[in-house]
């Protein structure tokens, strides 16, 4: 039959051609299971990925790209640092809650003074608060080695908690009927996040993915901290002959990662959301996760793959409109565009030879 | 008080099974991270089946054959297509989850089947889930098989040079693994909610990933996880209920706040003690490519 057969180096054209085969295959087998279901797959795919661009209603649905992209693409290229190490923060959808009650609370404790120190002073509060709540999976684990990737996680559920009691609690707004949920921030302009072109889509959540993408890809390519991230992920005992503290490394790639999820959920909160709401979490976290594999951990790439989730989203908002295709259609692509995409992954790491 | 120790063997159940399948898998070497997403599975699978027959036992049957074939697909990908354990794992909870959600709508808002009573007012699952500790235990320490799986954890590439089967010993360990998770997360649906709703694990699966290693991969220990894990619950839902002056969302952070310092304690116990205890498998979450 075939045997693999290990490569040295991963070939260029294998790490671009697989992402793309993977979004392929994806959308056979969402077509097979979409005809299973009594759908017409052609009609369903065309709606998940064509219409939100070029379809009729495209006016409305084109600026959201921008508006879901933001805070996944801010998410990932922190991600992408700490998975290029082999570090493992799974735990952005909990950092992402925590930057945003941070950045909130900024917000509710200023209302409504009108000044221009609020936006900027909430920036830093959400950034500060995902930080912090990244660099408690970074201490337990140099303290005491404890598993990043399953303190991170249970983080998420224990800030989720925080958001409902938030939205109960403290943070309620008091002018609200006693409904739960804060003020809505779009209704305080020191606070907002608005929409900074007409149509755009565009919030200051957007600026910041664009500068976070160019940082990421300053530093692993052109900074000594890339390359030990770098060499720690590949050969982690190399990587202590040359000089890298693994500690720092943990504390730095979890830290920064939730510092840029903190400040997603920043900008969320104070723009497109404009909330806390019990259910404030809307899965970015995890599906942040996705994107920097689709996109190869490189800065090129997580931009494309998160411009290709945001489209998902929508597109799959869109089929639940026009088709009456589930909610959740989105979560099992997501999920299996994953899937496909480790799958395929095997290509640039092997060649496949017939055994003979 | 018998009432209270009940309660919290019903609660300590999903995770007991969840956490001895998961045990064994990585005592085999395969870290699967998909336990959550083999869980919700079940529990969608179980109450369907369950609710279709009117049968729990049933249920917990087909429960199982999801929650295996799910773990087929982790399966697949890590050990012929070789992929990164941890991603595969996360793969495999994302997919779970948004498969059950698609496919579970219907079964919104409709009642499980009455559990079948077993004797000394315990369910038959529950004696079933304590049952299987021992056997466990007896299996990977007292037979030949349990042997060989053990030495393919530890060892892969030693166990192969031996003439083991190192990848049919994989998949039939991560099997078992998601057959036992699958079980769990019916428990969740057909005994415990008594109904579906989506994402309603909320986490047991990840839990019990935090359980094997505070049992230090000893079934014994996760025994005594697992209802460390029950007791956390049982005690914030009394608190709950008895209305003490703490926001209940704090109550509910417990048992995810008590799985990390469990966590922390028994990974500084690893740290800085006097070595004892089980260590992690030698070879787990590492990928196997024989190359003759």
């Amino acid at each position: 039959m075939f045997r693999l057969e290990p490569r040295a180096s991963a070939p260029l054209g294998w790490q671009i051609a697989t992402p793309i085969l993977a979004v392929l295959a994806t959308m056979f087998v969402g077509g097979l299971l979409f005809a299973a279901m009594g759908f017409d797959p052609v009609a369903a795919i065309r709606t998940i990925f064509w219409d939100p661009l070029f379809g009729p209603a495209a006016g409305y649905s084109r600026p959201q790209l921008l508006v879901k992209a933001g805070p996944l693409i801010l998410i990932a290229c922190g991600l992408a640092l700490g998975f290029r190490a082999g570090i493992w923060n799974i735990g952005a959808e909990g950092q992402y809650i925590i930057g945003a009650i941070c950045g909130a609370a900024v917000a509710l404790a200023a209302y409504p003074a009108e000044a221009f120190w609020i936006f900027p002073a909430m920036i830093l509060a959400g950034a500060l608060g995902g930080w912090a709540w990244g660099m408690i999976p970074a201490l337990l684990r140099n303290w005491f080695g404890a598993s990043e990737i399953l303190v991170s996680l249970m983080l998420v559920y224990v800030a989720q908690k925080i958001a409902a009691w938030m939205a109960f609690g403290p943070m309620k707004n008091p002018e609200g009927f006693n409904f739960p949920g804060s003020r809505n921030l779009q209704q305080y302009p020191a606070a907002a996040n608005p929409e900074l072109i007409a149509n755009s889509g565009l919030h200051w959540g957007g600026i910041a993915a664009i500068v976070a993408l160019a940082a990421t890809w300053f530093i692993m390519s052109r900074h000594v901290l890339g390359f030990q991230v770098r060499t720690a992920g590949a050969a982690p005992r190399a990587a202590r002959f040359a000089g890298v503290r693994p500690e720092r490394l943990v504390a730095l790639c979890l830290g920064v990662s939730g510092a840029l999820a903190g400040l997603a959920g920043l900008f969320e909160v104070a723009g497109p959301a404009g909330q806390i709401t019990e259910s404030f979490g809307s899965g970015y976290g995890f599906t942040a996760i996705i994107v920097a594999f689709l996109g190869r951990l490189h800065p090129l790439g997580i931009l494309l793959a998160g411009l290709l989730m945001a489209l998902t989203y929508i597109g799959g908002e869109l089929a639940q409109m026009m088709l009456n295709l589930p909610a959740a259609t989105v979560q099992v692509f997501q999920g299996m565009l994953l899937f496909f995409l480790l799958g395929f992954d095997l290509l640039t790491r092997y060649r496949i030879r017939r055994r003979t | 008080m018998i009432s209270v120790f009940i309660l919290l063997l019903g609660a300590a159940t999903p995770i007991l099974f969840a956490a001895l399948g998961e045990l064994v898998a990585e005592r085999a070497g395969v870290l699967n991270l998909g336990v959550e997403g083999m869980m919700v599975g079940g529990a969608l699978a179980g109450f369907a089946a369950a609710h279709a027959t009117g049968s729990p036992a049933l249920g917990f049957a087909v429960a199982a054959l999801a929650g295996a074939a799910l773990s087929m697909l982790f399966a697949m990908m890590t050990q012929y297509l070789l992929s990164n354990q941890v991603a595969t794992g996360l793969a495999l909870t994302l997919f779970g989850l948004g498969l059950t959600a698609m496919f579970g709508k219907p079964y919104e808002g409709v009642k499980a089947p009455a559990m079948m009573a077993g004797p000394l007012g315990l369910n038959w699952m529950i004696w079933l889930g304590l049952a299987m500790v021992p056997v466990v235990w007896w299996f990977l320490v007292r037979t030949r098989p349990g042997l060989i799986l053990r030495a393919v954890g530890e060892n892969h590439d030693a166990a192969h040079g031996l003439g083991y089967p190192v990848r049919a010993m994989r998949i039939a360990a991560l099997a078992f693994g998601g057959a036992m998770a699958g079980m769990g997360g019916a428990y969740i649906s057909i005994a415990t909610v008594l109904q579906w709703t989506e994402g309603m694990t909320a986490g047991a699966g990840w839990i019990a990933l935090a359980i094997v290693v505070f049992a230090q991969w000893n079934p014994w220990g996760v025994l005594a996880g697992a209802w460390l894990f029950g007791g956390v619950t049982v005690l914030q839902l009394r608190l709950q209920a008895a209305g003490v002056a703490v926001p209940v969302q704090f109550l509910a952070m417990a048992p995810y706040l008590a799985t990390i310092l469990v966590l922390v304690l028994i990974s500084a116990r690893q740290k800085f003690g006097r070595s004892g205890g089980g260590a992690a498998p030698g070879s787990l979450g590492r990928p196997f490519h024989a190359l003759r």
